[in-house]
This record gives structure tokens, sequence and C-alpha cells, in this order.
């Protein structure tokens, strides 16, 4: 009970802390903009206005999204989540079943590592080429940059299990399905989380990348347009958006991890 | 019930080969709790993981229940020491004793009820719905302990099962061991290190000796039971076997019947004692045993 309060007493005090340290960095920033009163840098009483007037003064119901929202935000939501999906439903079992079979992954382990060496964005012509510009070859290009990292971290966490874990698998005569499901993935998801962490990061440059280079919608495609008609508040607009979204969903993911792996730290911090 | 013939294990081919286990017989009885002890590094979890079909021997043979043993036979289960990495983490106490039962119960309900009532007969009534890392070392080994009653097994393997816990939680463990047995009657193979533990626990003592590991002797325990921790430990006749296993395992020869009777006298006259223990040497049945000296030198 009382480290239970301890706890979340510790818990809020770094709340107040985040909250400190950002509003501190905005007022900073402020301060900062309107002295130089520069176009290039507007000052966050410019920028915040209009992400409001942009994307968020619509009406109640629809959620006071503006069309512009609707038309630019939830499609590259919707990439980013749609690449992310497809990267987990490949990466995550092709990565079990390598894990699990070292010759053959040794075998294809040269063409993996240089599969992932090669920058993705340089390969877009080859994705526009093949996908036509839209949605398809947004998707396309998230994925061939996300499923590296979530792929090689299964490989790693399914090939790393716990030989005694595997033996006691096999002295209580647990079934392939049970091995899979009880033993094989929860051991290799602290592993797959760290892939994932770094697949969400790598996804949201990957959007804003393939709709600066062929997109008719999208946040993306708003900054690039908004860059090459000069207006410099939307394209700062855009940049917080960015920052936001990214905050965001790494929060959901960390959430979910919390959720998922909360045996790992515990156990691991006491016992070995 | 259980039959170990000629067995051998060996460890990797030509020059670097390594001799773990070299031509172990033995048998053990329905109901009966056999102790296997022996330097480390001597072939003891080799022996059982061979027992267990974790692992082909290279020659020889185990039969359990006139059935030669190919892979982990069924209603077999298994405890290791290390009870950390052998209970699943992501699950919960419960969860872990339950999800052997899924092959032989498809209800949900009827294999939580058995996954309650093993971790009660152990003592842990309340830790079914935690989860291991949240207990004690002594308390995880008693769920693992629980995993293995739980699948009512015909046979009951333990490798070296409290070498990781301290000196208090052991001996009650030992006679949790003693007492799941004297309940259930489960026949009970249990490797250790520890002398007191195999002499203890055990009806019968099987030492081995190490590179190769070989049976030097098999001894009875004829103590009474059921067995308690201080009064039993206090017997000469404890004291007596544990020298032996101790002489034997260190390699010593056996003390011959005359020595035995000088030790015993000088507790007093009234401890001249009626012979507690029987060595007998192993039937010499290769040329392996038979360059070991067993009884007397």
């Amino acid at each position: 009970m009382m480290t239970r309060l301890a706890l979340s007493a510790g818990r809020r005090l770094r709340w107040t802390q985040h909250w400190l340290v950002l509003a501190a960095a905005v007022g900073l920033w402020q301060l900062w903009a309107q002295q130089r009163n520069s176009p290039y840098f507007p000052p966050p009483s410019v920028i915040l206005p209009q992400m409001r007037q942009l994307w968020f003064s619509g009406p109640a119901d629809h959620l006071f999204l503006t069309p512009d929202a609707t038309s630019n935000i939830v499609p590259s939501l919707i990439r980013v989540l749609l690449g992310l999906g497809i990267s987990i439903a490949v990466a995550v079992p092709l990565g079990i079943a390598l894990g699990r079979s070292p010759a053959v992954t040794g075998f294809l382990d040269p063409l993996l590592q240089f599969a992932r060496s090669i920058p993705v964005v340089t390969a877009a012509p080859l994705f526009i080429a093949l996908f036509r510009i839209g949605t398809q070859m947004e998707v396309a290009t998230i994925v061939a940059g996300t499923i590296w990292p979530l792929l090689l971290n299964t490989i790693d966490g399914a090939s790393s299990l716990d030989p005694i874990k595997i033996e006691t698998a096999r002295a209580f005569r647990l079934s392939r399905w049970h091995r899979l499901t009880r033993l094989i993935i929860p051991s290799a998801l602290p592993k797959i989380f760290t892939g994932l962490r770094l697949s969400l990061s790598l996804s949201l440059i990957l959007m804003v990348f393939s709709e600066l280079v062929g997109s008719t919608n999208g946040i993306g495609y708003e900054m690039s347009s908004a860059s090459s008609e000069f207006n410099l508040p939307v394209f700062w607009a855009v940049l917080v958006l960015l920052g936001i979204l990214g905050y965001l969903l790494n929060a959901v993911l960390y959430a979910v991890e919390r959720l998922a792996l909360r045996w790992h730290g515990a156990a691991s911090q006491r016992a070995y | 019930m259980l039959k170990v013939i000629d067995l051998t294990r060996v460890y990797r081919q030509g020059a670097a080969a390594h001799l773990a286990i070299d031509n172990a017989s033995f048998t053990v009885a329905e109901g009966e709790l056999v102790t296997i002890v022996g330097p480390s590094g001597c072939g003891k979890s080799t022996l059982l993981r061979c027992i267990a079909g974790l692992m082909t021997p290279t020659s020889g043979q185990v039969v359990l229940n006139g059935n030669l043993v190919t892979q982990v036979p069924d209603r077999l289960a298994v405890v290791f020491q290390d009870y950390s990495r052998s209970l699943f983490p992501w699950l919960t106490v419960r969860e872990n004793v339950a999800l052997p039962l899924r092959r032989t119960q498809r209800k949900r309900h009827a294999r939580n009820q058995a996954a309650e009532s093993a971790l009660a007969a152990v003592g842990l009534t309340d830790a079914a719905p935690r989860y291991p890392w949240q207990l004690s070392g002594g308390m995880q080994q008693r769920v693992a302990i629980a995993r293995a009653l739980a699948c009512e097994p015909v046979l009951l393997l333990m490798d070296e099962p409290f070498g990781s816990v301290d000196a208090q939680t052991r001996e009650d463990l030992e006679d949790l061991l003693l007492l799941m047995r004297a309940e259930r009657g489960i026949t009970t193979l249990l490797v250790t290190h520890d002398i007191d533990e195999s002499v203890y626990t055990g009806d019968r003592v099987i030492v081995l000796t190490s590179s190769p590991g070989r049976i030097r002797a098999e001894i009875t325990v004829d103590l009474p039971q059921p067995r308690d921790q201080i009064s039993t430990k206090e017997l000469r006749a404890f004291s007596h076997l544990r020298a032996e296993v101790s002489r034997l395992v260190r390699g010593q020869p056996a003390a011959p019947a005359s020595q035995r009777a000088d030790e015993h006298g000088s507790f007093g006259p009234s401890a001249r004692p009626e012979p507690s223990g029987t060595v007998s040497p192993t039937p010499d049945t290769s040329p392996w045993t038979s360059t070991t000296p067993t009884a007397h030198s």
C-alpha cells in the first residue's frame, strides 16, 4: 500500500515535470520567435491557432475535425497503420519460423542483411513505377522500410529461447500449438516490441516521405504544398502535428507493451 | 516398473568424445523413491534426461512399465532444478500448473480444478492467481512440484530439485516430497549431489562416480518412516549411512565390517548397531563394473 502510494506520487511528479518542461519550451520559443520576428519561424501563438483553424474547427458531429483534417490526417494515419499492420502480419510469423530454424536463417542471413541495408527512400522511384501514385505506393514504401527491424528482432527473439523452458515443454509434452502460443511467442515478445518501436518511428518518416514524392493527399502532401506556396504557418502546423502524432502513437505502443509484458520487467528484476 | 539396462551416453564423437554415463543398470520398483547421488559432473542429469526420454542414450535401454522409452513417455513428470527458468513467467501460477493438462483434459474448469487441488496439496492455495516471479524461490519450486503432481504421473523425475533454495526451505521441501510420496505412492527418482538429502529422502541410494559416470553402489536405506528432519538425522543409522555414501561418493573404499563396528563402538556400549543399511556392490555384469571396487578394498 505504501509503495503503491509512493509510486503514484512519483508518477504524478513525473507528469508535472514533463508538462512543465514542455510549457517552458513553448514559452521560450514564443519569446525567441517574437523577438526575432522572422516569417520563417512563426511563434506558437501563430502556429496553434493555425492548427486549430486548419483541422480542429469542424462541426461537433465530426469530432470537430475539418474537411482538411479528414482528407489529409485520416488517410495518412490509415497508411501508417495499414503499413505497420502488414509488416507485423508478415514479419512476426516469418520471423518466428526463421528463428526456430537456424539452418535456414544462416542460409538467408546475407540476403536479409543486404536487403535491410538498402535505404528505402532511395528505392522510392521503383515503388512509384510498381504501384503508381496513391495509397498502394505509400503503404508499400512503409512496409518495405518497417518490415526489417521487426523481422530481424523477431528472428532474434524466437531463436534465443531458454533451453530449460524448451526442455520443460518437451517433458510435459506440450502440443506444437501450445509450444508456439505459450512458449515461443511470449518469449519472443520483448524483442518483437523492440522491433515494433523502431518500425513505428520509421513508419511516420516513410509516410511523410512517400507523400512528399507522390501523393494527392495526406500530411506529407499538405506539407509539400504549404512549402511550395511559402505558407509557413501551415508548414509549421504540419511539423507540430507530426510531433504530436509521433508522441501519441508511441504512447499507445508503450501502453500496449506495458500491458503485454507485465511479467517481463518484474520477472527480470527478480530472481535472475 | 522402471528398468535401466546398460545405459551409456557419449557426448560428441571422435577424439573429443566424452563418456558421460557408462553402462548404468538399475531398476526402480513401483512406489519406490530412489535417489541418485554423485559429485557434480558425474552425469546424473544426463542419466535422468535419458530416462525422461529427453535425450537418446548412445546405447542401452530404458524400459518403463514394459515399454521401451524412445520419447517422453505419457504420465511422466519432471521437476527441474532451476524453477525460475522452468516456470513460464508470462503465465499465472494456476496457468503454469494447468498448462500440461490441456493434452488430456479438454474442459477448462476441470483443468483449473486439478491445478487448484495440486496447489492446495503443496500448500499454495492462495498463490493461484499470482505470477511465479511474485513468489519466493521455495514457493516457486512448490509450484513446479504442483505442476508435476497435477499430471498424476506414474513416474516423477526430479533433477536436483532443491539445489537452489536455502537450507531451511530445502528441508521443508524434502518433507513435502516425502509427504506427497506417502499420500500418493508415486514412483520417484531424485537426482542430487547432497548426501544428506539422498539418504534422508531415499528408500534406496544409487551412488555414481564421476568421469565417466558409473554406478558404484546401491544402498538400501531402511530408516523408519515417516522420517523427520531432526529425529531421523539424529539416528546413528542415519549418520552411518551418510558416512557410507560419503566414502563412496569421494571414491574411498567402503568401510569393512570390522572398522564399522569400531566407529560405532566409540559412541558407547549401547550403541553397537544392528546393520541399518546394506551395501551391495553392483553385479559384475560388465567389464566396467568389475574394475570398480565397491564394498571392499
